[in-house]
């Protein structure tokens, strides 16, 4: 079973950080990710461009971004592949996006069958 | 007017077990007492702040829930089966009004139905947060990580179970009290649990289960004083409570060793000290006074500057023989590792099965700090590097990553 775990999280928070700290993120980020790929789950993941590069395409007019207010954005993304929800929900804590920000667990939708 | 809104949240929150143990047992049906309870909760709401609170707010509760009981039982025509049950109820309720005498505290029941062999495993522990602490199923499957419409599906479930299969709103027979009283412990135990891992980030929500539990555990001990474990068990859950603020530095892990004494609460230490005292009275020897005696055994190291290392190796080892789990066997290489045995502490978390292990957050961390201990850099770096990558909070993530950067430079 496939899941889309969505981080979300106040990307100014990122801008704010010193060199050190964000060296320190992105390595709990690459230890999450090697733990994925070594219980087997890991097919992809990345961290998204700020959202002020964002586009939105609506009935045909294209509209720069942002466009949320919230101060908490889409970040970055891990498509994981594990037995069922509870697993996808126990991958979704240790995500380090949860302790700073939110994590979403959507299922995907599986039409090739 | 917002007093009696008050009094009525508050009766809530102090008295909902009571409420709902007291009305379950009378109709054998406990999702008709919720609802009952709920809408005498509601008509509560809308009348007290008009005419004032009543004397006794739970009498009333308890007066207008019966009412929809036997008005449901009316429209169901069930009738003849729980009326008179009900009509006893009503009667002992119009008498708790008159003399203000406290209601009979039937909660245990209510946990051991929750706990009955009946009811799967997994849905003991929530089933008693909503029924005796009335918490509703979004927190309680936000605590367990299921969602929360998942979560609300498995209670409904448990309870169509309990009137379906007649589940008998009696304690078990004492005879039959070793294993029900073990489920009830066991899902006290698993809500503690479930509150102590998350102390701080995003599940701060979480944190206040760890206090209903200790409620809970303190409930089942005064009702089933000789049982040993029940004791065991509110000792273990109070020590690791004592410390609660103490395991935080700003934002910071620190571990048993390095915590500032002052944060420890000495009066929860004292309390867990005088309950593995009367556990040990009971004389029935059990995984739970064993771990709360692993506590005492630290505490008192750090308290009284007793070296207790040895001690706890040896708890350590009882409670393996006695109730082998994963947890046990990590923290038993933690001990060995901590009595300077290395090697000993590398081997126990050798034996273990490679699928207990491989995403066991706590085999990850105790396999690095050991592996560091015997130089073995390189081993140690991929070991610190998995103990972060299945870490859950933030603190845990930068203790570790401070320790993996203390290796230095190693070739990978």
């Amino acid at each position: 079973m496939n899941y889309l775990l969505l981080l979300y999280q106040d990307e100014n928070l990122w801008e704010k950080k010193s060199e050190d700290e964000k060296a320190e993120t992105m390595g709990a980020y690459f230890s999450y990710a090697d733990a994925l790929r070594e219980a087997g789950a890991h097919i992809d993941g990345a961290p998204l461009e700020h959202s002020s590069t964002s586009k939105r395409v609506r009935t045909n007019r294209v509209q720069d971004g942002p466009f949320a207010d919230a101060k908490e954005q889409l970040g970055g993304y891990f498509l994981i592949d594990v037995d069922n929800l509870d697993s996808a929900l126990e991958w979704a804590a240790r995500c380090p996006c949860a302790s700073t920000g939110h994590v979403e667990v959507r299922p995907v939708w599986n039409i090739g069958g | 007017m917002n007093d009696a809104r008050a009094i009525a949240e508050e009766t809530a929150r102090a008295s909902y077990g009571r409420l709902l143990a007291w009305l379950s047992s009378r109709s054998n049906d406990v999702a008709a007492a919720e609802d009952a309870l709920a809408d005498a909760f509601r008509a509560a709401l809308e009348t007290w702040p008009e005419r004032g609170a009543p004397n006794s707010p739970e009498a009333w509760l308890l007066t207008a829930a019966r009412r929809k009981l036997i008005d449901g039982s009316r429209r169901k025509n069930t009738y003849k089966d729980s009326i008179p049950a009900l009509t006893l109820a009503a009667e002992e309720a119009e008498i708790a009004m008159r003399d203000e005498a406290p209601f009979p505290d039937e909660r245990l029941k209510l946990l051991f139905i929750c706990a009955h062999p009946a009811i799967d495993a997994g849905v003991r522990t929530p089933l008693m947060l909503q029924t005796v602490l009335g918490l509703d199923a979004a927190r309680i499957a936000s605590a367990f990580l299921v969602s929360p419409a998942a979560m609300s599906g498995r209670l409904v479930r448990a309870k169509r179970k309990i009137k379906a299969a007649a589940i008998p709103f009696e304690p078990p027979e004492p005879q039959a009290w070793g294993p029900r009283i073990g489920a009830v412990l066991e899902a006290i135990y698993a809500a503690y649990g479930a509150g102590w891992d998350e102390i701080d980030g995003s599940a701060n929500a979480n944190a206040n289960l760890t206090g209903e539990a200790i409620f809970l555990a303190r409930l089942t001990a005064n009702l089933i004083p000789d049982q040993g474990e029940t004791w065991g068990l509110l000792s273990l859950m109070l020590h690791a409570e004592a410390r609660r603020d103490a395991r935080r530095k700003d934002g910071a892990y620190m571990p048993l060793g390095e915590q500032d004494l002052a944060l420890w609460n000495q009066a929860m230490i004292d309390e867990a000290e005088a309950a593995l005292a009367r556990a040990w009275k009971c004389g029935q020897v059990g995984a739970y006074q064993i771990e709360a005696a692993i506590q005492s055994a630290h505490v008192a190291a750090r308290l009284k500057g007793h070296d207790t290392t040895v001690d706890i190796v040896l708890l350590y080892e009882k409670l393996n023989a006695l109730a082998p789990t994963a947890g046990a066997a990590v923290g038993y290489a933690g001990a060995l590792a901590a009595a300077g045995r290395f090697e000993d502490g590398f081997k126990v978390l050798d034996a273990m099965h490679p699928e207990q292990t491989k995403n066991y957050q706590a085999w990850w961390a105790v396999r690095a700090h050991i592996l560091n201990k015997l130089e073995r850099k390189n081993e140690a770096k991929i070991a610190y590097d998995r103990a972060i990558g299945l870490a859950e909070d933030e603190a845990t993530r930068r203790f570790l990553a401070a320790k993996r950067a203390a290796l230095g430079k190693v070739r990978s």
